[in-house]
């Protein structure tokens, strides 16, 4: 049954992308992108922390195609070095986000009385604060490294995630299916696993496509302030700070790893737009408010008074 | 009001756990405050009386209730790099940041609300495209790609605005203002026009517009009159509950133009381990957000009757 749930998600997809122009470009961008980052050891590249005093500022050339620092270092060796660090923070951020905020959502969502209660309370704490700001302090006291900074982020990450997941799990529990279940004796953890996960996969399929492109300004935000990933390994955004004092006389610092954020995020952005189409129809429609929202840097939690989001909710007897 | 009352007493634990948050998130920032405002040559019964001045030789309860007393008579302690009291930097500080979060809404708002309209009219259309696809180049450029991008152009390539600083007379406080509003509001306009889009498109369905419509009334008084009106709450919503987002963009911004502020004051105090600089950055940021979100809701029940019932 598992299988064949699995069967109809990639089917549905394939068919909503495929034919898709936009989807296929970023796609490519996206694997490219990735294949580079891990591969950017065996590429015929200048080490990108080796400095040369003879080639300082040099504008994109044969030699050095993107150009070359204040440091005579390799501007597309960083670039690509970079791109490791950014995707690295994506991906981890929607591990421990993803995890750690389904978990908490399906708590709050799912049970009833004080285990809900104190996950409500503890998420409304932690979104009183700016998330830059938890951020930020958060790297000051674990220090900056690629981890740090995934748990940084993601404390400004895992309460919204768990909002969004409760909002779905909420109005997924009062289903008839959901009921006939626990009226059959299933237990709990088969309910929550088999039949109130398993229908809320799409939303958070999408939720998750989107934090990739968030977790990603973030870090470079928090490299270009100087409190992530410090020099001499090159991020995208102490890329950018660093050729800010240089940016008239030698545009390229800047302008190749901005490009390099832009696009990356625009692609996946893009993506998780196509993914949410094609897994929700309403969308498609233009009749629903999107859902998951989309913000630029976090997902949005659902606002409070308004009615659940209208979750698009499977053939209940597909699952059964 | 009944629900005004009600959402005050539920802000009330909400701020307490972040103001412990706060606290102890303080006391487990690594290095020694007194270590690090006396440099490495203190000795060490330097360091213990000035930890002792500081009230950091008691156990964290005494730490804890101190805290509290000082919070209830708004004394954020003494800025251990300059010496300043902080309630000072902090209400110095906080005047720009919320000018500048606020402007930034507006430039949002004013450029995001009529490309979001026009997308739903025009839905499927060339312009649609063209808005859809400007609102996601906006949310995909973060704020402080535009700002160097904007500093660039606007102060080295063409010098017709302040770089730098918040301005001293009324028109250079405007003049200063207009590209961090720009920057911190550009990356908010792809959000607010995808909302006002979509929002707009399920009003649009409704029977009251179909009624106004019968009614013969005109098609930009139907959208202007009748359903911007509604479609406008859910955007409401999402300025409110982004206010924390919004405050980190002008956190940013002032780090481009070197503006004072909240976000510079932090920055600075994290640099310098300036301990109750910090902890006083954070309280009032979970403060502004706080009133932020309330405000929201308030305006959110004068805007849409049938939460009021």
């Amino acid at each position: 049954m598992r299988r064949a749930e699995r069967h109809r998600l990639r089917g549905r997809l394939r068919r909503a992308t495929s034919g898709n122009v936009t989807v296929l470009i970023c796609t490519a961008f996206v694997v490219m992108l990735a294949a580079l980052a891990v591969g950017v050891s065996l590429l015929p590249l200048a080490d990108p922390t080796s400095q040369s005093a003879l080639v300082r500022l040099k504008p994109p050339s044969i030699d050095h195609v993107l150009g070359t620092d204040r440091l005579g270092r390799d501007i597309l060796s960083r670039v690509l070095w970079g791109a490791r660090v950014s995707l690295s923070v994506g991906v981890g951020v929607v591990i421990v986000s993803g995890g750690l905020g389904t978990v908490l959502g399906v708590v709050s969502g799912y049970s009833r009385g004080w285990p809900s209660e104190i996950v409500l309370r503890l998420t409304d704490i932690f979104l009183a604060f700016p998330p830059l700001i938890l951020a930020m302090v958060t790297v000051t006291v674990l220090g900056n490294n690629l981890f740090t900074v995934v748990l940084a982020i993601s404390v400004g990450v895992v309460p919204r995630f768990a909002r969004v997941t409760r909002g779905t799990i909420l109005s997924i529990r009062e289903r008839e299916y959901v009921e006939a279940a626990r009226a059959l004796g299933a237990s709990a953890a088969r309910i929550i696993w088999s039949h109130v996960l398993l229908n809320a996969v799409d939303p958070l399929i999408v939720l998750c496509t989107l934090l990739i492109p968030g977790a990603i300004v973030t870090e470079a935000l928090l490299s270009f302030l100087g409190l992530g990933i410090a020099e001499p390994t090159p991020t995208w955004g102490n890329m950018i700070q660093g050729g800010q004092i240089v940016m008239r006389e030698a545009p390229w610092l800047t302008f190749f790893p901005a490009a390099a954020i832009v696009f990356t995020v625009l692609a996946f952005n893009l993506l998780g737009d196509a993914i949410r189409d094609a897994l929700d129809p309403t969308v498609r429609e233009g009749g629903a408010a999107p859902i998951p929202s989309v913000d630029a840097t976090l997902p949005t939690p659902a606002p409070r008074h308004v009615a659940p989001p209208p979750t698009r909710m499977r053939d209940p007897s597909a699952v059964a | 009001m009944r629900r005004v009352g009600g959402r005050l007493l539920q802000l009330v634990p909400t701020t307490v756990g972040a103001l412990v948050l706060v606290f102890f998130l303080m006391r487990v920032l690594p290095g020694d405050p007194a270590g690090a405002m006396l440099g490495t040559s203190a000795t060490p019964q330097a360091i213990a009386d000035l930890r002792a001045q500081l009230g950091l030789d008691k156990p964290l309860y005494e730490q804890f209730v101190d805290y509290v007393v000082g919070l209830g008579h708004l004394d954020f302690g003494r800025s251990m790099a300059v010496r300043t009291p902080v309630g000072t930097l902090l209400y110095q500080a906080a005047l720009p940041t919320l000018l500048l979060t606020l402007s930034g809404t507006l430039v949002s708002v004013v450029v995001g609300v009529p490309l979001g309209v026009v997308a739903a009219l025009r839905r499927g259309t060339w312009v649609d495209y063209g808005a859809s696809i400007g609102a996601l180049l906006g949310l995909s450029i973060p704020v402080f790609v535009w700002g160097v991008l904007l500093l660039l152009a606007f102060t080295l390539q063409w010098p017709v605005l302040p770089s730098a600083g918040a301005g001293d007379t009324p028109v250079n406080v405007v003049r200063s203002l207009i590209l961090p509003s720009i920057a911190t509001g550009f990356f908010q306009v792809g959000l607010i026009a995808r909302i006002t889009r979509s929002s707009l498109l399920s009003v649009l369905n409704n029977d009251y517009v179909r009624t106004a419509r019968a009614k013969g009334v005109g098609p930009s008084a139907v959208v202007l009159g009748h359903a911007l009106r509604n479609a406008l709450i859910p955007v409401i919503t999402v300025i409110g509950l982004n206010a924390g987002t919004l405050l980190g963009g002008a956190v940013v911004a002032e780090t481009v133009f070197t503006r004072p502020g909240l976000g510079r004051l932090i920055l600075d105090a994290i640099f310098a381990r300036d301990y109750p600089v910090i902890q006083g950055v954070m309280i009032v940021s979970v403060v502004l957000v706080v009133m932020l979100n309330l405000m929201t809701d308030l305006l959110y029940t004068a805007a849409d009757p049938r939460v009021r019932a």
